[in-house]
C-alpha cells in the first residue's frame, strides 16, 4: 500500500478528481446553474484557511507550546462573527466595483492608485512566498515519512540536485494544474466557481482525514480520552503543556497572537479571494458566521490528544509529523494514506487559491500598469489583450510556485512549519490598517496608506524576516544578540529595548504602531485628490442606499470609441455584453454615463481598477473631475440629509400655504358676510324713506278732501324723503365707486382756506335754522393743496353737517378751524356733543355705522345720517393723499374730526 | 439588511466572545482548575451555538 508508485498514483488520482470537480463547476457556471450557490459550500471554501500548516503544524505547535495553536483559530472565529458587519461591506464594495483581489481593493479605495496596488502586491508576494514554500515542504515531508517509515532512508534528500527533489516536481505539477483550471478564461468577474467547488471538496477531505486519525489515536491507541489524559497526568512535564504558561509570551503573547490571527484572516490574499471575491451572494455570510467556526473547532478537537499521544508514545521524530507517524507506528495500513491525502488536500487547496490570488495581483497590479504606462500593449486585433493577460497570469503562476520552491530549497529548513506561517500572517496583517480603517474612515488617504504600508512592512522585515535569514546562517547571528553594528536598541527581537515578548507579538506591536501611526498621521495633514475622495465615500458609505457611480462621470466619450476599447481589450463578446440593450447604430453619439461606468467595471474585472481607469481615461475627453461637483453629487449622507431638509422645507411651505389658504378663506367668508350685511343695510336704508313716501302718497290719493295745511305738510314730507332717498342713492353710488376704485377725481391746485369758507357759507343758513352756533377760525390766508374742489367741499359740508347733528341738544355749537401743521394743513371740525368713546372712533368710519344716542328722540328736527358720509369722506381724503380721523375736541369738549392734507408743492 | 436588534445581539456576542477568549477570564478558568484547552473548547462551542442561533433562528425578527 505504501509503495512509491502507489502513493504517486493515489496523489495524481486525487488531483485528477479535483480537476474533474473544478471542470464540472465551471461547466455548470457557464450554463447558469451554479453549484456553489449554497451557503454551506461558501463556508467550506473559507476553510482553505486550514492549510498543511494546520494539518501537520497544529500538532507540532501543540507539542511545543501547548494551547497556543488554538489562537490561530480563535482569531478567525472572532472575525467571522463580525462578518455580517465587516465582510458584508467588503463583499458589497467588491461586487459594485468589480474588485479582483485585496491589492485591487486597497488600490481602489485610495483613488484607484496604481502605486498602492503595486505596493500591496509586492508585499503579498514577499510575505506569502514562504507560506507557499511551507506547503511544498509539507507535501514532500509527508510523502517522505509515508514512503520511508521507519526513518533512516530519507537522509540523502538534501544533497540531491533539484531535479531529484520531489518538491520541485510537486511545484511544477501544481503549476500546470492551477494554470489549467485557474486561468481558463478571463471573465469580466474574476470568479472561479470550479475552483471554489474543488476547494470546498478539499475541505471535507482534510477534515475527514484529520478526524479519522484523531479517533484512531484516542479510541484505538487508547481506550478513550480518559485513559489518555490519565497517562498524561502520570507523566511529569506533560500536564504543563495544558496551561497558559506553555504559551510563548504568556497572557500578552496570547492576546498578540489572537489579534494577529484575527487580522491575517481578513487580509491573507487567499482568504480575501474566497471570502470576498468568490462570494456569489452576501446572504451566504449568515451561515458562514457559525459554520466556519464550527469547522475550525472540529478540525482542532483532536490536535491536543494527538500531540500528547505522540509525546507519550514511542513514535518519536518531528512533532509536525505525528499525524502520520502515530498510525504508521501502530501498523495501520490504509489510514496513513488517508492522512497523506488529507495533508495533500490542505496544501494544494491553499496553493491553488493563494497562487491564483497572487497571480491576479501580479498581472493586474504589477505587470499590466507597467505595460500600460510604457505603451507596450497590443493596439490591434480584437481581444488581443485578453490572451496577453492570460499569458501573463500563467507565467505569474509558474513564477510564484517556483519562487516558493526556491524559498523552500534555500531557506525553508531553518524554520519549523509554525514559524513560517506566523511570519506570513504578520506580513498580511500589514494590509489591515489600510483595509479596515479605509472601510470606515473617509479621511484616510493614499499617501497615508502607502507610507503606512511601507513603514509597517519595513518593521515586519526587520523584526521577523531578517532574523529568519540570520537564523538560517545567511547573516551574522550576532545581529540578533547585539544588534546591527552593536546598536543595542535596534535588536530585531527587542526593538527599543522591549524584551521578554514573544517575537510575533513584538513584531505585530511595532509594525502596526508604525503602520497605523503613519496612515492616520499623514492622512490628517495631507489632502486627498478628487478621485480619492470619491472612492473613499463610495467605500465608507457602501452599506447605505446605493449611490450610482454613473452620476460621477462628467466626461464625454463617443460610443464607437468605447466599444472599440472593449473589443480590443476584452474581445467582442465582452463588448457586446456591456453594450447589450444599447443602440449599435449611432456610434458618434456620446455614451451615457451609466454605459461608461459599465465599461470601466468590465475592464476592472479583468485588469484591476487602476488599469481600467487609465484605459477609460484614454478615451474620455474634456473631463477632469471637478471636486466641488463630485462632492456635491457624491456624498450620500449629505445627499440624503439634503433630501430630508428639502422635504422638510417643502412640508413647512405647504403648511404655511395651507394656513394662508385658511386665512384667505376666512377673509372671504368675512367679506361675504359683510357684503350680505351691506346689502341688507342698503335695502333697509332705502326702504325707510320709500315706505314713508309711499304711505303719504297713498293718504293724499285716497283722501282728496284733506285740509290744505295737512296736504301741504304731507307733500313736504314726500319731497323731503325723496331728497333723502336720492342723496342716499348718490352716496351709495359714491361708496361703490370708491371701493371699486372707479371714483374719478379731478385734482387741481386749490386754496383750502377759501374752500372751507365756501363750505361754511353753504351750510350757514341751514345751521342757523337749526339753531346751531357755527364758529370759524381760519388763521391762514393761503392753504394750497391738491384736490378735487367739489369733492373736498362735499367732505367739509359733510363734516359740518355731521357735527351739528351730534352737538349738544340745548345749545349746539360747532367750530371749524384750519391751521398749518408741519408740511400740510389740518382742518378740524368739533362740536360740543357727548363726544365719541375711544373704541368707537374707528368704527364711525364703517359703512352704515350709527352712533346710538340715549336721547335719540331729543334730536328732532335734524335729519338722521345715512351712515355713509364719513366712510365716503375718508375715502376721498385718502385718495387725495390725506388722512381723516377722530380726536377729542380741544375747545368745545365734544367730538373732533380732523382732516389733514399735504401742502401742494410750490408752483 | 440586518435588523437593528440582530445587529445589537451580534455585537454583544462579539464582545462576549472576545471576553471569553482573552486572559482575564482565561486565567480565572485556569485557576478554577479547568484545563485551558478544555475551557477554550467549551467557550468556543458556546459562542458557535449562540452565533448559529442568532444567524438561523432569529430570522423572523
Amino acid at each position: 500500500m505504501r509503495g512509491e508508485l502507489t502513493i504517486l498514483a493515489i496523489a495524481f488520482g486525487y488531483l485528477a478528481l479535483l480537476f474533474v470537480i473544478a471542470a464540472w463547476g465551471d461547466r455548470r457556471a457557464e450554463q447558469g446553474r451554479s453549484i456553489i450557490g449554497s451557503p454551506t459550500i461558501y463556508a467550506l471554501s473559507i476553510a482553505v484557511y486550514c492549510t498543511a500548516w494546520t494539518f501537520y503544524g497544529s500538532v507540532g505547535r501543540a507539542a511545543e507550546t501547548g494551547p497556543s495553536f488554538l489562537l490561530i483559530y480563535l482569531g478567525p472565529t472572532l472575525a467571522m462573527l463580525m462578518a455580517p458587519l465587516v465582510i458584508r461591506k467588503m463583499v458589497r464594495i467588491a461586487a459594485a466595483q468589480r474588485i479582483t483581489s485585496i491589492a485591487d481593493f486597497i488600490s481602489a479605495r485610495y483613488g484607484k492608485s496604481a502605486g498602492l496596488g503595486a505596493v500591496v502586491a509586492l508585499i503579498a508576494l514577499i510575505g506569502i512566498t514562504p507560506y507557499i514554500a511551507l506547503q511544498l515542504k509539507a507535501i514532500t515531508l509527508s510523502h517522505a515519512v509515508l514512503v520511508d517509515y521507519p526513518p533512516g532512508a530519507g537522509e540523502g534528500r538534501e544533497a540531491a540536485p533539484f531535479w531529484a527533489d520531489k518538491s520541485f516536481w510537486v511545484a511544477l505539477v501544481l503549476a500546470v494544474f492551477i494554470i489549467l483550471f485557474g486561468t481558463r478564461h478571463l471573465d469580466a468577474s474574476e470568479r472561479h466557481e470550479g475552483m471554489v467547488a474543488a476547494i470546498a471538496f478539499e475541505s471535507l477531505v482534510k477534515l475527514a482525514a484529520f478526524l479519522a486519525v484523531g479517533v484512531f489515536t484516542v479510541f484505538v491507541l487508547y481506550r478513550g480520552p480518559g485513559e489518555l489524559f490519565a497517562r498524561v497526568g502520570e507523566t511529569p512535564g506533560l500536564a504543563e503543556l495544558l496551561s497558559l504558561s506553555a504559551v510563548p509570551g504568556g497572557a500578552l503573547g496570547w492576546v498578540g497572537t489572537l489579534l494577529l490571527a484575527f487580522l491575517a484572516f481578513l487580509t491573507l490574499p487567499r482568504q480575501f479571494q474566497v471570502l470576498v471575491v468568490e462570494n456569489v451572494d452576501e446572504r451566504h455570510l449568515r451561515r458562514a458566521t457559525w459554520l466556519f467556526p464550527l469547522y475550525l473547532l472540529a478540525i482542532n478537537l483532536f490536535v491536543m490528544p494527538i500531540a500528547l499521544a505522540g509525546l507519550l508514545g514511542e513514535a518519536g521524530g518531528d512533532p509536525d509529523s505525528f499525524v502520520l507517524t502515530l498510525p504508521l507506528a501502530a501498523g495501520a495500513e490504509g489510514l496513513p494514506v488517508l492522512v497523506f491525502l488529507g495533508g495533500l488536500s490542505a496544501a494544494t487547496g491553499m496553493m491553488i487559491v493563494e497562487t491564483i490570488a497572487l497571480s491576479t495581483m501580479v498581472s493586474n497590479q504589477l505587470v499590466m500598469p507597467l505595460l500600460l504606462r510604457t505603451g507596450r500593449l497590443p493596439r490591434r486585433g480584437q481581444g488581443a489583450l485578453a490572451s496577453r493577460v492570460l499569458a501573463i497570469r500563467r507565467l505569474a503562476i509558474l513564477a510564484i510556485l517556483l519562487l516558493g520552491y526556491g524559498y523552500h530549497a534555500l531557506v525553508g529548513d531553518a524554520y519549523s512549519l509554525v514559524t513560517i506561517g506566523l511570519v506570513s500572517f504578520a506580513a498580511a496583517a500589514q494590509f489591515a490598517p489600510a483595509l479596515l480603517i479605509g472601510l470606515y474612515w473617509r479621511g484616510a488617504n493614499k499617501l497615508g496608506a502607502g507610507l503606512g504600508l511601507l513603514g509597517g512592512f519595513a518593521v515586519w522585515a526587520w523584526t521577523l524576516l531578517i532574523p529568519g535569514f540570520a537564523q538560517s546562517g545567511w547573516l551574522d547571528a550576532g545581529l540578533l544578540t547585539a544588534g546591527p553594528f552593536g546598536i543595542d536598541w535596534l535588536r530585531p527581537y527587542a526593538l527599543f529595548g522591549l524584551e521578554g515578548w514573544d517575537i510575533y507579538t513584538h513584531a505585530l506591536l511595532w509594525s502596526l504602531a508604525v503602520n497605523v501611526g503613519l496612515l492616520v498621521g499623514v492622512s490628517l495633514f495631507t489632502r486627498p485628490s478628487a478621485l480619492e475622495q470619491t472612492q473613499a465615500a463610495l467605500f465608507t458609505q457602501a452599506l447605505h442606499p446605493r449611490l450610482d457611480q454613473a452620476t460621477l462621470w462628467p466626461g464625454q466619450t463617443p460610443r464607437g470609441e468605447l466599444r472599440a476599447l472593449l473589443d480590443r481589450y476584452l474581445g467582442a463578446a465582452a463588448g457586446a455584453r456591456v453594450f447589450a440593450g444599447e443602440d449599435a447604430a449611432d456610434d458618434d453619439r456620446p455614451a451615457p454615463a451609466a454605459l461608461v461606468a459599465r465599461a470601466e467595471q468590465a475592464l476592472a474585472g479583468a485588469l484591476g481598477s487602476a488599469s481600467a481607469r487609465v484605459l477609460i481615461d484614454s478615451v474620455v475627453r474634456g473631463e477632469a473631475l471637478d471636486l466641488e461637483a463630485i462632492l456635491g453629487i457624491l456624498d450620500t449622507t449629505s445627499e440624503t440629509l439634503e433630501m430630508n431638509r428639502r422635504l422638510e422645507q417643502k412640508s413647512r411651505e405647504l403648511e404655511r400655504i395651507g394656513a394662508e389658504l385658511r386665512d384667505a378663506n376666512a377673509r372671504l367668508r368675512e367679506l361675504d358676510r359683510l357684503k350680505d350685511e351691506f346689502v341688507a343695510m342698503v335695502s333697509h336704508e332705502l326702504r325707510t324713506p320709500l315706505t314713508s313716501i309711499r304711505a303719504f302718497a297713498e293718504i293724499l290719493r285716497d283722501n282728496r278732501d284733506l285740509p290744505d295745511d295737512k296736504r301741504e305738510h304731507f307733500l313736504d314730507v314726500v319731497v323731503r324723503e325723496s331728497q333723502r332717498l336720492s342723496r342716499l342713492i348718490e352716496e351709495i353710488l359714491d361708496l361703490a365707486r370708491l371701493e371699486s376704485g372707479r371714483l374719478t377725481l379731478h385734482p387741481e391746485r386749490l386754496d383750502l382756506s377759501a374752500l372751507a369758507r365756501h363750505g361754511v357759507e353753504a351750510v350757514e343758513q341751514v345751521q342757523q335754522a337749526r339753531g346751531v352756533t357755527l364758529e370759524v377760525a381760519i388763521d391762514i390766508d393761503d392753504a394750497p393743496v391738491i384736490g378735487d374742489p367739489d369733492r373736498l367741499e362735499q367732505v367739509i359740508i359733510n363734516l359740518l353737517d355731521n357735527a351739528s347733528k351730534f352737538a349738544d341738544g340745548q345749545a349746539p355749537r360747532v367750530r371749524l378751524a384750519l391751521a398749518r401743521h408741519k408740511r400740510g394743513f389740518r382742518l378740524t371740525v368739533e362740536d360740543n356733543g357727548p363726544g365719541i368713546a375711544e373704541d368707537e372712533r374707528e368704527r364711525v368710519f364703517e359703512k352704515f355705522h350709527q352712533i346710538q344716542h340715549q336721547d335719540d328722540g331729543a334730536i328732532r328736527g335734524r335729519p338722521r345720517g345715512s351712515g355713509l358720509g364719513l366712510p365716503i369722506s375718508r375715502g376721498i381724503v385718502a385718495h387725495l393723499g390725506g388722512r381723516l380721523w377722530v380726536e377729542d375736541a380741544p375747545t368745545l369738549g365734544g367730538a373732533c374730526l380732523v382732516m389733514e392734507l399735504p401742502e401742494a408743492p410750490a408752483e | 439588511m440586518i435588523s437593528p436588534r440582530r445587529k445589537e445581539r451580534l455585537i454583544a456576542l462579539i464582545v462576549l466572545a472576545t471576553a471569553l477568549f482573552t486572559p482575564p477570564l482565561l486565567l480565572v478558568a485556569e485557576r478554577a482548575g479547568l484545563a485551558l484547552p478544555l475551557y477554550v473548547f467549551l467557550a468556543w462551542a458556546a459562542v458557535i451555538a449562540l452565533a448559529a442561533w442568532l444567524a438561523e433562528g432569529g430570522r423572523g425578527e
